[in-house]
C-alpha cells in the first residue's frame, strides 16, 4: 500500500490530499452528483470510497432501497453525492426507476456519474444510453475492471469514451483504483471544463423519428432552453405519467431555474388490492 | 389540456402498441454496437468456470438446499461453540468482578437501598447480562453471515427460494427482504420497499417476523444447548445444538411459505409478478474490511440497542419484583395470572410476564426469565428478588428444571414461542410508518402470536398423550 501510493504521488492524477471525505454533511454543497447504475455494479462502493461513509455494501442487487446521500470535498468545491437505487432502465413504471429517474431530470444534477459494470458492458449501455438522452453531463464509472481484466476480457475505454461522448474512467473501486481519476473527471465536467459530446439513439424507427421531432418543435416553442426537450418528448409519446403531470403543473419550466432537488422520498402508500 | 398534451396523444394514437418496443430496440441496437466495438475477448483464457461450477451445485434445485442447509448448520455451529469461552469470561468480568464493587461503592456512600438496587440490581445487571450474553454470538455470527454476502452467496438463496415464494403466490424478492429479517426485522420491513406490488408487498411485511432476528438467536442458541443437547450422547452434543438452531430457522421459513400462500389465497389474492434476479459473479469476501464493517455497523449497532432497551426494562424487572400488594409482588401476581394459560402451551406463567415485559426488546427474555424463576421459586437459591443472576449454562438447566419445573418441552415451546410471537415494538411503529394502516399493522402483529399459541398448544397436547 505504501509503495504504491509513493509512486503515485508524483502522478498528476494523484490528487489524495486535494479529497476531503465529508460524510452525511452535505450542505451547501457547490455541485449536486447522482450516482446511477445497474443493481450490482459497486455504485454504493463508490459512494463510500468518496464520502467516508459506510453505507451498507453487499454483494446483491435490489439492497439500496432509498436514496442515499453524502458529500466530499475537492480542490476547494464542496460535492453533494446522490446514490440512486440501481436499476436497469429508466422507462418502465417500477417505483426505483422512478425515483432514479426523477432525481436526474427534476433533481438536476451537475453531473451524473454512471457506474458501469465492466464484464456486462452492453447491458448496462442500455441505462446509459437512457441516461444520455435526459443530460450529457455525465461520467462513466467503468467499475469491475479488475473482474473484466480475470474473465480475460479487455475493454477499448478510449473508444468507448468516443462512442459515448463522455469521459470514462476504467475502475477497480473495491480497491480504490481510479477514485482520484473519477474525482478530476467530476470536477472537469461540472465547471465546463470538459464540455461532453453525448451519444444520441440515432437509429428510431422512421416513424418514430418523424412524431419525436413535431413533438421536440412544440416543445422547444412552449419551453425554450429546456436542456432534454427530446426526453421529455419520449417520456410523452410513451403517456408517462409523472412527465405528463410535470407539464400540467407547468414544472417542466422549472428543469431550467431549479438547482436543488425537490423530490424526496416518500413511504409506499400501500393499500388493499383487490 | 394543454396543446403539447394533445399533440402527444394524437402522435402516440399514431405510432401505436409498439412504441415501447421500437424504442428499446433503438437503445439494444446502439448499446449492442458501441459494446462489441469496445469489448475485445482473451478467448485463451476459461472464463467463468469456477463460478459455473459453483452455480452448478449451490442453484441445484435439490443440492442448492443441501449446501444451503449445510451452509447455514455450520454458521450457526461455528457461532454455538465459538460463542461459549468468551461469553463466561466477560460474565466473570461484569458480573463476579464489577457488580459487587458497585455494590460496596453505593454502601460506602449510603446509597438508599430501593436506589442502589433499581441501579445495580436492575440497570447494570440488565445491561451486564446482556452484553456477555449477546456480544460473542454476535462478534461471530455477524462476519460469517456478512462474508457469505461479500462472496455472493445470498443472491442464490433468494434464487433456490424464488420458485418456492412464486408457488406461495409472494413475490421472489421476499427471499431478499426475509434475509435483512435474519439481522432485525426492522430492517427487513424496511427492506420490502423493493417490492413493487402493494399486494406482495404486505405479504412480504406480515411474514418478515418469521425470520428470526438477533434479539432471538440468543433464546434459541441457550435452549438449544441445555435442553434439546442434554437429550444427545455429550460428544454430540454442540452439533444437536445447533442443528435445533437450524430446525427452528427452517421453521420459519416454512411458516413465511404457508402464510404467504394463505393470504396470497385469501385476503391479498393475486398472481405473483414476474422479476428479474441477477446472480452476481462469485467475488474473494474482503476478510479484513468485512470484519472491520461487520463489528462497527451491526454487531456494535445492535449491542446498542440492546443495552438501550435493556436498561429500563431491567429497573422495570426490578420494581415488578419489589414492589408488594396483597403481600406478594407484582410480578407475582402477574406470574400467577397466567401460570395456567402458559401450562396449558407447554409453557407457563414466567415466560408469558417475560414476553410482556420484553416487548421492547427480545433480547432480554431470558434474563428476565431466569430472574423472575429464581425470585418467585420456592428455593430462592439465594437470589435477591429482581437481581438476575448470571450463570452458566449448567446452572441455569439446573435452575430451570428444579425451581422453575421445565422439562424439554418447556424448552422447545419456548424455542418454537421465541419464533412465533408478536414483533417487537420497533419493528411494529416500522409496520405502521410503512404501511400507515391500522389493519394490516394489527394483522402483522396479532397473526404471529396466534400462530405462536396454536403450535405449542398442539405441541403440549401432543406431549401430553406420549
Amino acid at each position: 500500500m505504501s509503495a504504491k501510493g509513493e509512486a503515485c504521488e508524483s502522478c498528476p492524477a494523484y490528487n489524495h490530499a486535494a479529497l476531503k471525505k465529508m460524510g452525511i454533511d452535505s450542505e451547501g454543497a457547490d455541485y449536486i452528483v447522482a450516482l446511477a447504475g445497474n443493481p450490482n455494479t459497486g455504485k454504493s462502493t463508490v459512494f463510500n470510497a468518496l464520502t467516508g461513509l459506510r453505507q451498507h455494501v453487499g454483494n446483491w442487487s435490489g439492497k439500496t432501497v432509498s436514496r442515499a446521500e453524502g458529500g466530499y470535498n475537492y480542490n476547494a468545491m464542496k460535492y453533494k453525492l446522490v446514490d440512486l437505487p440501481g436499476t436497469y432502465s429508466l422507462l418502465s413504471t417500477s417505483t426505483d426507476e422512478e425515483i432514479a429517474r426523477d432525481f436526474i431530470l427534476f433533481g438536476q444534477p451537475d453531473v451524473t456519474v454512471v457506474v458501469v459494470d465492466a464484464t456486462r458492458l452492453e447491458r448496462n449501455l442500455n441505462l446509459t444510453l437512457q441516461i444520455l438522452e435526459i443530460t450529457g453531463r455525465v461520467v462513466i464509472a467503468l467499475n469491475l475492471m479488475d473482474e473484466a481484466e480475470r474473465h480475460g476480457l479487455q475493454i477499448d475505454v478510449r473508444h468507448l469514451a468516443r462512442s459515448l461522448g463522455v469521459p470514462v474512467v476504467p475502475m477497480a473501486a473495491r480497491q480504490l483504483q481510479g477514485v482520484p481519476e473519477l474525482l478530476q473527471a467530476i470536477e472537469q465536467v461540472a465547471s465546463g471544463a470538459i464540455v461532453t459530446q453525448p451519444h444520441h439513439i440515432s437509429k428510431y424507427d422512421p416513424a418514430l423519428e418523424q412524431a419525436l421531432n413535431t413533438l421536440v418543435n412544440q416543445i422547444e416553442a412552449e419551453y425554450p432552453g429546456l436542456p432534454n426537450a427530446r426526453w421529455v418528448a419520449l417520456r410523452l409519446l410513451d403517456n408517462d405519467a409523472s412527465i405528463i403531470q410535470a407539464v400540467e403543473e407547468k414544472r417542466l419550466g422549472e428543469l431550467r431555474l431549479s438547482q436543488q432537488p425537490t423530490l424526496t422520498r416518500q413511504p409506499l402508500p400501500v393499500e388493499m388490492v383487490q | 389540456m394543454s396543446q403539447l398534451l394533445q399533440t402527444a396523444r394524437q402522435l402516440r394514437s399514431e405510432i401505436g402498441h409498439e412504441y415501447e418496443d421500437k424504442l428499446m430496440e433503438a437503445v439494444f441496437t446502439d448499446a449492442a454496437q458501441i459494446a462489441d466495438s469496445s469489448v475485445s475477448r482473451d478467448t485463451q483464457r476459461a472464463r467463468l468456470t469456477l463460478d459455473r461450477l459453483l452455480d452448478s451445485i449451490l442453484t441445484h434445485p435439490i443440492g442448492g438446499f443441501l449446501a444451503m442447509g449445510l451452509m447455514f448448520f455450520a454458521v450457526f455451529w461455528i457461532t454455538i461453540t465459538g460463542a461459549n469461552v468468551p461469553s463466561s469470561l466477560l460474565a466473570d468480568l461484569l458480573l463476579g468482578e464489577v457488580y459487587p464493587l458497585l455494590h460496596s461503592a453505593a454502601a460506602s456512600i449510603n446509597t438508599p437501598v430501593w436506589l442502589s438496587g433499581v441501579l445495580i440490581d436492575g440497570v447494570y445487571m440488565a445491561t451486564a447480562w446482556v452484553i456477555s450474553v449477546m456480544l460473542p454470538p454476535m462478534a461471530i455470527f455477524f462476519p460469517l453471515f456478512t462474508l457469505l454476502e461479500d462472496f455472493g452467496y445470498l443472491p442464490r438463496v433468494a434464487f433456490n427460494l424464488d420458485r418456492l415464494f412464486a408457488k406461495a403466490g409472494a413475490h421472489g424478492k421476499q427471499s431478499l427482504s426475509m434475509m435483512m429479517g435474519y439481522g432485525c426485522n426492522a430492517a427487513g420491513v424496511i427492506s420490502t420497499r423493493i417490492i413493487d406490488s402493494p399486494r406482495e408487498r404486505l405479504i412480504a411485511i406480515i411474514t418478515n417476523n418469521f425470520s428470526v432476528c438477533n434479539g432471538r438467536w440468543p433464546t434459541l442458541i441457550l435452549m438449544g444447548t441445555i435442553f434439546v443437547a442434554q437429550a444427545a450422547p455429550p460428544a454430540l452434543a454442540s452439533l444437536v445444538a445447533a442443528l435445533s438452531v437450524v430446525a427452528v430457522a427452517g421453521l420459519g421459513i416454512l411458516m413465511t411459505l404457508l402464510v404467504s400462500w394463505a393470504l396470497s389465497r385469501t385476503w391479498l389474492k393475486g398472481e405473483a409478478s414476474v422479476f428479474s434476479l441477477e446472480l452476481p459473479p462469485y467475488r474473494p469476501p474482503q476478510i479484513l474490511r468485512t470484519l472491520y464493517t461487520s463489528v462497527i455497523d451491526r454487531t456494535l449497532i445492535v449491542l446498542w440497542r440492546a443495552v438501550v432497551m435493556a436498561a429500563p426494562a431491567g429497573a422495570v424487572i426490578w420494581l415488578v419484583s419489589n414492589v408488594y400488594i396483597d403481600g406478594a409482588s407484582v410480578a407475582a401476581h402477574m406470574v400467577n395470572f397466567l401460570n395456567p394459560f402458559g401450562l396449558l402451551l407447554g409453557l407457563n406463567g414466567v415466560i408469558l410476564v417475560a414476553y410482556i415485559v420484553a416487548i421492547p426488546a427480545n433480547e432480554i427474555i431470558i434474563p428476565t426469565i431466569l430472574m423472575l424463576t429464581l425470585t418467585l421459586g420456592s428455593n430462592s437459591m439465594g437470589a435477591q428478588a429482581g437481581v438476575m443472576l448470571e450463570l452458566d449454562s449448567a446452572a441455569v438447566h439446573t435452575v430451570l428444571t428444579q425451581v422453575g419445573g421445565w422439562t424439554l418441552l418447556t424448552g422447545v415451546n419456548l424455542m418454537l414461542f421465541s419464533l412465533l410471537h408478536n414483533p417487537c415494538s420497533t419493528t411494529i411503529v416500522t409496520i405502521w410508518n410503512e404501511t400507515k394502516n391500522l389493519k394490516w399493522t394489527a394483522v402483522a402483529t396479532l397473526l404471529p402470536i396466534a400462530l405462536g399459541f396454536l403450535v405449542t398448544f398442539l405441541t403440549a397436547s401432543l406431549a401430553r398423550t406420549l
